[in-house]
C-alpha cells in the first residue's frame, strides 16, 4: 500500500482532513508530528508521498512557514533531498506550500544539493549547535528568487478561487484542466525579485496552477465575484511544482473539496458525490501504479 | 549586549502598515500628517555578535525577497545590512509591548534563534513609524494613542532606541501576607474591597471578617482573593442564580433561584416530558451543556461573554474571548473536539465622528477592526472554522461593547461525566503563569469606567492561539488513552478557580513554587490567580503521571505536578515550605451570604406608529439595506477562515456570487457520517427597549427559525442564553433581566428546544466625565443573544437562501401583523412607537414542521427567514443572493390582512419565510403546508430587477439588483 506522511509541526492544523483525503483516494495515511522526525529522519524512507498540510506552524510568527522552512533547510536537509532524490511525490497546501517554497524545495529542489551560503564562523564555533556536533549547514534563505508574502488587500482571505493547470507538468494536476477550490491565507502573494527565472519556471511547466475568473452567470447583469486572482500574485500564480511535476506547492485546499457539499455554491448546482479536489490525491496514489 | 534587526519592505514593495496608519489618521480626523513610513524590529539580547545576528537576520527574520534589514547595537548605532537607511526630517516613533505583556513572535523567535545556534536570552517585537514632525500636540496624541499604539498593552519610546536591556523580572524575597481584617470597620472593609479589587460589597466582606473572628486568626491575601475569586458574579452568578423579588402588571413572584427556576425549569420540563426520547445529555452542570448526536457521539455547545476586556484591548480582549471558550470544550466532560466558532459582536457605529468618543472609550471602529481581528487571528491558528456569527451596532456600546464567543465540540458519551478522587495529581498542561490578567473575574464583574483603562490593564490578556492547539492535541490523546479522571480550563480567576471548584467535593494542596513561569518574581498569590492562558489542570492517577508527561514532552507541550486532591475538605496553598492558605472547601462554595434583589417592571408606554404616506418605498428598502445592522458582513466574514476541518456545508456567504447572507451555518463534524449541525442565532435588542418579554420571544423565533431555515429539524434545536444588562441593583433593570428569563421558560417549552447552558454578564454600564466635570452613566441597551444548535439528518437536504431560477414560484409562509415596533423601518425613517412583534407557538410550530417536512421531500429549492427589514429585505436578499429577479404581488395578502403596503413590505413580524417551490412541486408544497398560512406572492425572473406591487395593484418597489446589492454592500465595505 502506497504510504503518506501527513507531516506537522506545532500549529498545522489541516493534517487531520489531509489524512483523511489520502485514505478516502487508497493511500495509508500517517499524521507524523516534526519533532519525531527530528529525532528519527530514517523514518520518511517509509513513505512514498510526503505531505506539508497546511496550518500556523509556529504560529507563522516571523513570517508564514519561515520557521518550519528553517527545520526543512537545516537538520532535516539531507533527509528531505534523499526523499525528494528517489522516485517519490511531495505536496505542499497553503502553509505547506510557503513552506516547502521557503525551504527552497520548490520550485527546484536542486537548491538543497547545492552548497549553502556561508555561516558566520562564530555561528559554527562556541556555539549550542557546534557543541551538540551539528554540521548543520545553511542555504536558501539569501539566495531564494521568489517568496508568498502579504496579500494584496493585506489581510488574510478566505474564498473561493478558479484555477487553470494549463502547461503544467504536474502529476497532482493529471487529467484537470480547470478546478475550483478555497483558499484561506494572509500572506499568499507570489512574488520574485528575477523575471528571467519566472519564464524559465513557465517554460519548464512549473506554473502549476493559475487563478482565473469566473464564468459570468446569472440573468444577463455582472455578477460581483471576488477577484479572479485574490491576493495579487505574480502572473496569477496560486501553485508551482519542481522541474520533475513530482513536488507541487500550491495556496488553494483541494483537501477542502472532498465532497460536493464544500462547494459553495452546490445547492444551486444540485452537486452530489464526491468533490473535484479528491482528483488531486487520487492522481498522487495512481502514480505509483 | 542587545541588537536590533530592523526589517522594512524591500524597494518595489508596499509599506501596508504605514499605509494603514496613514488612511486611519486621517479617518480619525488628523488631517496634517502627509507621510507615515513603517517597519518592524526584533531586539535581541544576549552573547550573539553581530556577524551572528546578520546571520540571523538574512536566513531567518527578514524574508529575501519581500524585505530588507538593517542591524545596529543598542543603545549606540552602528549599522549594517542590505537596507536603506530611513528618511531624515521625519520623527521616529518605536511602539513596544509593556514589560510582562505576552508576545507570541518574540518567544517564537528567541526558540528559532536559538535552534540557528545563537546565544540569545531574551527577545522582543518592535513596530516603528517615521512620520512628519511638528504636527499639533492634539494630532500627534491621537496619532500615537488612537492609531499606533493602545496604552492598556504597549508603549511608545520616541528616537533612536537607548533600551539597554529587555530582560524582564528578578527574584524575590518570600513574604506572608495577612489583612487585619478581624479588626476592620464597616468602612475600612469597604475600602479594602474597592482598593484590592475584590468587588465584594459589605455583606459579603463582614461574612469572611466573621469567618475568621470565629477561627480567631486573619486571612492571607491569597485567601482572602481566592474566596473574592469565587464568590465573584463571573463565577458564581450570584445576582441571577440568586433570590429575586419580582414583580410586574400581573406577577409577583420570590425567586430562591431564579436561573434554575426559569431557564433551567424549562429544561426539566422538556426532558420529563420527553421520557425515553430525552436527547440532553448533561445541562446547566458542566462548563458547556451536551445533547446527544448520532450513535454514542454527542455535542456540546457553550457562548461566552469577553466584554470588559474587549472594551479596553479589543484584539487581546476577543482574542482570549475565543481562547476562553474553546478551553470550556475542552473542558467539558473529559475533553470535546472543538469544530466551529460563532461569534456576536455589539459596537457603536463605526461612522462615529470622533470627537463624540469620550476619554478613556475607544472609537468604535478600531473596536470592531480589532475585535474582529483578535477572534481571526485565534480561531483560523486553531483551525477552527468560523461558520456564523452576527453584529449589532447601537451608540449605547460605545465604552462597553459586547463581545459573545461561542464553540461547538463534540464529545463520546462516555467521556461526558468527570470525577475527580483523592489521591489524583493535580496537573497543569500548556502555558505559563504570569501577571497577565491579574483580577480578571472580579474586573469583569463591575461597571467600566474612564479609569478602568488605567487600572485594569493587568486584566488584558494576549493568547497564544498555536499553544492552545498543541493543549487541545495532546489532552484530547491523553484522554483516549485515559490518563486522568477530571479536566476543567483555567479562566476566570486562573488556578484558583480551576482548583477549587475541580477539589470542591475532595479537598487539595497546591505546591504553588512547581507552577513554570514566564518570569521571575511573581508572589504566590499572583501565581495562584493570575489568568494567563492556555492552561488546563487535569486531575491524574499517579500511575498515569509518567506517561501524560512523556505525551505532552513528544509535542512540546509543558506538564506541571502543581499538587494533589486530598480528602481533607480543604484547600491548602503552599509555596516552598510555607504554607500560605487553608481555607474550608465548605466554606468557599457555600459560605456566601445569599444575595437578595428587587426586581420590578413597568409595562413601557405604547403610541401608535405613524406610517410614512408615500407610494413608492424603493429609498426605504435601500436605506435598511444600507443600515450598519442589515449590511453585507463580508468584510468580516472573509478574514475568517470558515473551512478548515472540512465540514462545511452550508457557508456565511451563499449564492452565485457567494454573497448572499446565509441564514444559519451547517456542517458536517464527521466525515465519514452524512449528519449534520446548523448552527445560528437571534437578537434583537430594539424590541426590548418595548418589552423585554417579547424581545425574548423574538430572539428564540430567530435563532429557530433560522436554523429551520437552512434545514434542521425542529424537534432536535438546543438552545443557549446570554443575558448582557446594565447595572442589576437598579431594581427596573433586573426586572427587565427576569421578565425574559421568564419569557424564555415559556417559549423554550413551547417550541421543545431545551436550554441547555448558558452565561450572564451584568453591569455593563460605561461611566465617564466630560470636559466640565460632568459626570455621565451610559448603559448598554438590553441584550439577550439566543444560540441555537439543531442538527440535519443528511445535509445532502440542506437549504441556501439565494433564489435558484426563473420560472419558480415563491411564497410567503407564516402570518403578516402590524408589527413595526422595533422595527428597522422605524429606526431608518425615526419613526416612533408601534407594536413590538409577537410570537405565537401555536401557529408557529406547526410551520416550522411542516417547512421542515416539505424540505424533506426535496420540495425547497430555497428558503430565507424574514427578520430586520421584513420581506421586502428579505426579498432583494434573495434575488440578489441568486442573481435573478422576482416580481411579487402582494394584493392577495392584503386583501386577507387589511393591512397597508408599507406594512406588509416591512413589519417584522416572527415565524416567517420566504420559499422558493419550482412549479411542478408547488401542488406538493402547498398540501404540506396546508394548515399555516401560506401565500403565493410571485415569481422569479430573469430580469435583474426586484418589483413589489401592493393591495390594489399600486407598483411599490422596482428596484434594480445592482443598486440594491451595491447599497447593502457598501457600509462595511473596509479595506
Amino acid at each position: 500500500m502506497i504510504r503518506a506522511c501527513v507531516l506537522r509541526a506545532p500549529g498545522t492544523n489541516c493534517d487531520v482532513e489531509t489524512a483523511y483525503a489520502f485514505e478516502a483516494a487508497g493511500a495509508s495515511a500517517e499524521r507524523v508530528h516534526l519533532f519525531r522526525l527530528l529525532e528519527s529522519p530514517e523514518l520518511l524512507r517509509d513513505y512514498q508521498i510526503l505531505c506539508v498540510p497546511g496550518g500556523f506552524s509556529y504560529g507563522d510568527d516571523i513570517g508564514a512557514g519561515v520557521i518550519f522552512s528553517r527545520q526543512l533547510r537545516g537538520q532535516l536537509r539531507e533527509t528531505i533531498g534523499e526523499f525528494l532524490t528517489g522516485d517519490r511525490l511531495a505536496l505542499g497546501i497553503c502553509n505547506g506550500f510557503q513552506v516547502l517554497l521557503k525551504a527552497g524545495v520548490l520550485p527546484d529542489a536542486g537548491v538543497l544539493q547545492e552548497a549553502g551560503s556561508q555561516v558566520p564562523a562564530s555561528v559554527m564555533a562556541g556555539t549550542e549547535a557546534a557543541a551538540e556536533g551539528s554540521t548543520e549547514p545553511a542555504s536558501g534563505g539569501s539566495s531564494r528568487q521568489a517568496t508568498l508574502t502579504w496579500n494584496e488587500n493585506g489581510r488574510y482571505t478566505a474564498s473561493w478561487v478558479r484555477l487553470t493547470t494549463a502547461g503544467s507538468n504536474s502529476v497532482f494536476l493529471r487529467g484537470i484542466d480547470e478546478i475550483e477550490l478555497p483558499i484561506a491565507h494572509a500572506e499568499g502573494r507570489f512574488v520574485s525579485n528575477d523575471p528571467q527565472a519566472v519564464a524559465r519556471w513557465k517554460e519548464a511547466g512549473q506554473l502549476a496552477c493559475r487563478y482565473i475568473p469566473w464564468q459570468q452567470q446569472g440573468a444577463g447583469q455582472e455578477i460581483l465575484h471576488p477577484t479572479a486572482n485574490p491576493n495579487g500574485s505574480l502572473e496569477d500564480i496560486a501553485g508551482l511544482s519542481d522541474p520533475t511535476g513530482r513536488v507541487l506547492g500550491l495556496m488553494p485546499h483541494p483537501e477542502r473539496f472532498l465532497f460536493a457539499t464544500q462547494h459553495p455554491e452546490w445547492t444551486r448546482r444540485r452537486l452530489s458525490g464526491e468533490g473535484a479536489g479528491m482528483q488531486l490525491f487520487r492522481n498522487a496514489v495512481e502514480y505509483f501504479g | 549586549m542587545l541588537w536590533e534587526v530592523e526589517i522594512a519592505p524591500a524597494p518595489g514593495q508596499t509599506d501596508r502598515e504605514g499605509e494603514r496608519v496613514l488612511a486611519e489618521s486621517r479617518l480619525l480626523g488628523a488631517g496634517t500628517v502627509q507621510q507615515v513610513c513603517s517597519a518592524k524590529s526584533f531586539l535581541i539580547e544576549g552573547t550573539a555578535d553581530r556577524a551572528q545576528v546578520e546571520f540571523a537576520a538574512s536566513e531567518l527574520l527578514a524574508d529575501p525577497v519581500a524585505e530588507r534589514f538593517v542591524i545596529r547595537s543598542l543603545p549606540a548605532a552602528e549599522e549594517t545590512g542590505n537596507g536603506e537607511q530611513r528618511t531624515t526630517g521625519l520623527q521616529l516613533l518605536n511602539v513596544l509591548y509593556k514589560p510582562g505583556v505576552t508576545d507570541n513572535v518574540a518567544s517564537s523567535t528567541q526558540h528559532a534563534l536559538n535552534a540557528l545556534g545563537l546565544n540569545v536570552d531574551a527577545v522582543s517585537t518592535c513596530r516603528k513609524y517615521w512620520l512628519d514632525t511638528g504636527l499639533a500636540g492634539d494630532e500627534q496624541r491621537l496619532i500615537e494613542r488612537r492609531v499606533l499604539s493602545n496604552e492598556a498593552i504597549e508603549r511608545i519610546l520616541p528616537g533612536p532606541l537607548q533600551l539597554e536591556t529587555i530582560a524582564l523580572g528578578s527574584a524575590r524575597e518570600f513574604e506572608l501576607k495577612t489583612w487585619p481584617i478581624r479588626q476592620m470597620s464597616d468602612p475600612e472593609l469597604e475600602q479594602l474591597s474597592t482598593r484590592g479589587q475584590l468587588y465584594l460589597d459589605l455583606t459579603e466582606m463582614q461574612t469572611i471578617q466573621q469567618h475568621f473572628r470565629t477561627l480567631d486568626r486573619d486571612p492571607t491575601d491569597a485567601e482572602l482573593e481566592t474566596i473574592a475569586q469565587t464568590w465573584s458574579e463571573h463565577c458564581s452568578h450570584k445576582t441571577l442564580a440568586g433570590r429575586i423579588h419580582y414583580q410586574d402588571d400581573q406577577r409577583d413572584i420570590r425567586f430562591e433561584n431564579m436561573l434554575r427556576e426559569t431557564i433551567f425549569a424549562a429544561t426539566q420540563t422538556i426532558r420529563q416530558l420527553a421520557g425515553d426520547e430525552d436527547w440532553c445529555v448533561s445541562v446547566f452542570k458542566d462548563n458547556a451543556g451536551i445533547v446527544t448526536f448520532e450513535g454514542d457521539e454527542c455535542v456540546c455547545f457553550k457562548v461566552e461573554t469577553h466584554n470588559h476586556p474587549s472594551a479596553i484591548e479589543p484584539y487581546g480582549g476577543a482574542n482570549t474571548g475565543i481562547g476562553g471558550v474553546i478551553r470550556d470544550s475542552l473542558g467539558t466532560g473529559l475533553g470535546a473536539r472543538p469544530v466551529c466558532n460563532t461569534d456576536i459582536f455589539c459596537f457603536a457605529p463605526p461612522d462615529m465622528p470622533p470627537e463624540r468618543v469620550p476619554e478613556g472609550a475607544l472609537h468604535p471602529r478600531a473596536v470592531a477592526a480589532g475585535v474582529v481581528a483578535g477572534v481571526r487571528d485565534y480561531g483560523n491558528r486553531m483551525g477552527i472554522p468560523t461558520v456564523n456569527g452576527s453584529v449589532f451596532f447601537d451608540e449605547r456600546y460605545l465604552g462597553n461593547p459586547l463581545v459573545y464567543c461561542g464553540n461547538v465540540a463534540m464529545i463520546p458519551r462516555r467521556y461526558c461525566e468527570k470525577k475527580v478522587n483523592p489521591g489524583d495529581l493535580i496537573v497543569s498542561l500548556g502555558g505559563r503563569t504570569g501577571r497577565d490578567g491579574i483580577h480578571g473575574a472580579t474586573f469583569s464583574s463591575t461597571g467600566l469606567t474612564q479609569e478602568s483603562e488605567m487600572l485594569s490593564g493587568g486584566a488584558v490578556q494576549i493568547g497564544n492561539a498555536i499553544t492552545e492547539k498543541m493543549v487541545a492535541d495532546v489532552l484530547l490523546e491523553a484522554r483516549d488513552r485515559g490518563l486522568y479522571t477530571a479536566v476543567t480550563d483555567c479562566g476566570a480567576g486562573g488556578f484558583s478557580s480551576a482548583v477549587g471548584e475541580m477539589g470542591e467535593d475532595t479537598g487539595a494542596e497546591v505546591w504553588l513554587e512547581r507552577a513554570p513561569l514566564k518570569y521571575a518574581g511573581l508572589s504566590y498569590t499572583e501565581i495562584w490567580i493570575s489568568e494567563a492562558q492556555e492552561r488546563m489542570v487535569v486531575s491524574v492517577p499517579p500511575e498515569h503521571e509518567a506517561e501524560i508527561i512523556a505525551l505532552c514532552a513528544e509535542e512540546g507541550v509543558e506538564a506541571t505536578v502543581l499538587g494533589r486532591f486530598t480528602d481533607t475538605g480543604r484547600l491548602v496553598l503552599k509555596y516552598h515550605e510555607h504554607q500560605v492558605a487553608d481555607l474550608s472547601m465548605d466554606f468557599l462554595h457555600n459560605g456566601r451570604p445569599p444575595v437578595v434583589r428587587t426586581a420590578t417592571y413597568t409595562p413601557a408606554k405604547t403610541s401608535r406608529l405613524m406610517l410614512p404616506a408615500k407610494n413608492r418605498f424603493d429609498q426605504e428598502l435601500l436605506q435598511i439595506l444600507g443600515s450598519w445592522n442589515v449590511c453585507s458582513r463580508e468584510w468580516i466574514i472573509r478574514q475568517y477562515d470558515h473551512e478548515v476541518q472540512a465540514g462545511s456545508v452550508v457557508k456565511p456567504l451563499v449564492g452565485v456570487g457567494h454573497d448572499g447572507p446565509s441564514d444559519a451555518a451547517v456542517i458536517r463534524p464527521d466525515l465519514t457520517s452524512d449528519r449534520g449541525l446548523v448552527i445560528s442565532n437571534g437578537m434583537n435588542p430594539l424590541y426590548g427597549e418595548i418589552d423585554t418579554w417579547w424581545m425574548a420571544a423574538s430572539a428564540i423565533d430567530e435563532a429557530i427559525r433560522n436554523c429551520v431555515a437552512t434545514g434542521a429539524d425542529p424537534s432536535r434545536i438546543a438552545l443557549l442564553d446570554n443575558f448582557c444588562w446594565g447595572r442589576t441593583s437598579n431594581p427596573e433593570v433586573l426586572g427587565s433581566l427576569v421578565r425574559a428569563a421568564i419569557a424564555c421558560q415559556e417559549f423554550a417549552v413551547a417550541f421543545n428546544s431545551p436550554f441547555i447552558s448558558g452565561k450572564d454578564s451584568l453591569n455593563n454600564e460605561f461611566d465617564w466625565k466630560d470636559d466640565s466635570g460632568n459626570v455621565h452613566s451610559q448603559a448598554i441597551p438590553s441584550t439577550l443573544l439566543i444560540s441555537a444548535l439543531g442538527q440535519i439528518e443528511d445535509v445532502g437536504l440542506a437549504v441556501t437562501m439565494d433564489l435558484k431560477a426563473s420560472g419558480n414560484q415563491v411564497y410567503l409562509l407564516g402570518a403578516t401583523k402590524d408589527e413595526l415596533g422595533g422595527s428597522h423601518l422605524a429606526l431608518v425613517c425615526g419613526l416612533q412607537g408601534g407594536e413590538v412583534p409577537r410570537v405565537n407557538p401555536d401557529v408557529a410550530v406547526p410551520l416550522f414542521h411542516g417547512l421542515h417536512a416539505a424540505m424533506r421531500q426535496q420540495l425547497v429549492r430555497s428558503c430565507h427567514d424574514l427578520s430586520e427589514g421584513g420581506l421586502a429585505v428579505a426579498a432583494a436578499e434573495m434575488a440578489f443572493a441568486g442573481g435573478l429577479g422576482l416580481e411579487l404581488d402582494l394584493s392577495a395578502l392584503a386583501a386577507e390582512t387589511e393591512l397597508a403596503d408599507v406594512v406588509l413590505l416591512f413589519s417584522e413580524s416572527n415565524s416567517r419565510f420566504l420559499v422558493e417551490v419550482e412549479p411542478q412541486h408547488c401542488e406538493a408544497f402547498e398540501a404540506a403546508l396546508e394548515a399555516v398560512p401560506l401565500f403565493r406572492l410571485g415569481t422569479v425572473t430573469d430580469d435583474p430587477t426586484l418589483r413589489i406591487t401592493g393591495g390594489n395593484g399600486t407598483l411599490r418597489i422596482d428596484s434594480a439588483l445592482a443598486a440594491l446589492r451595491e447599497a447593502w454592500k457598501a457600509p462595511l465595505n473596509w479595506s
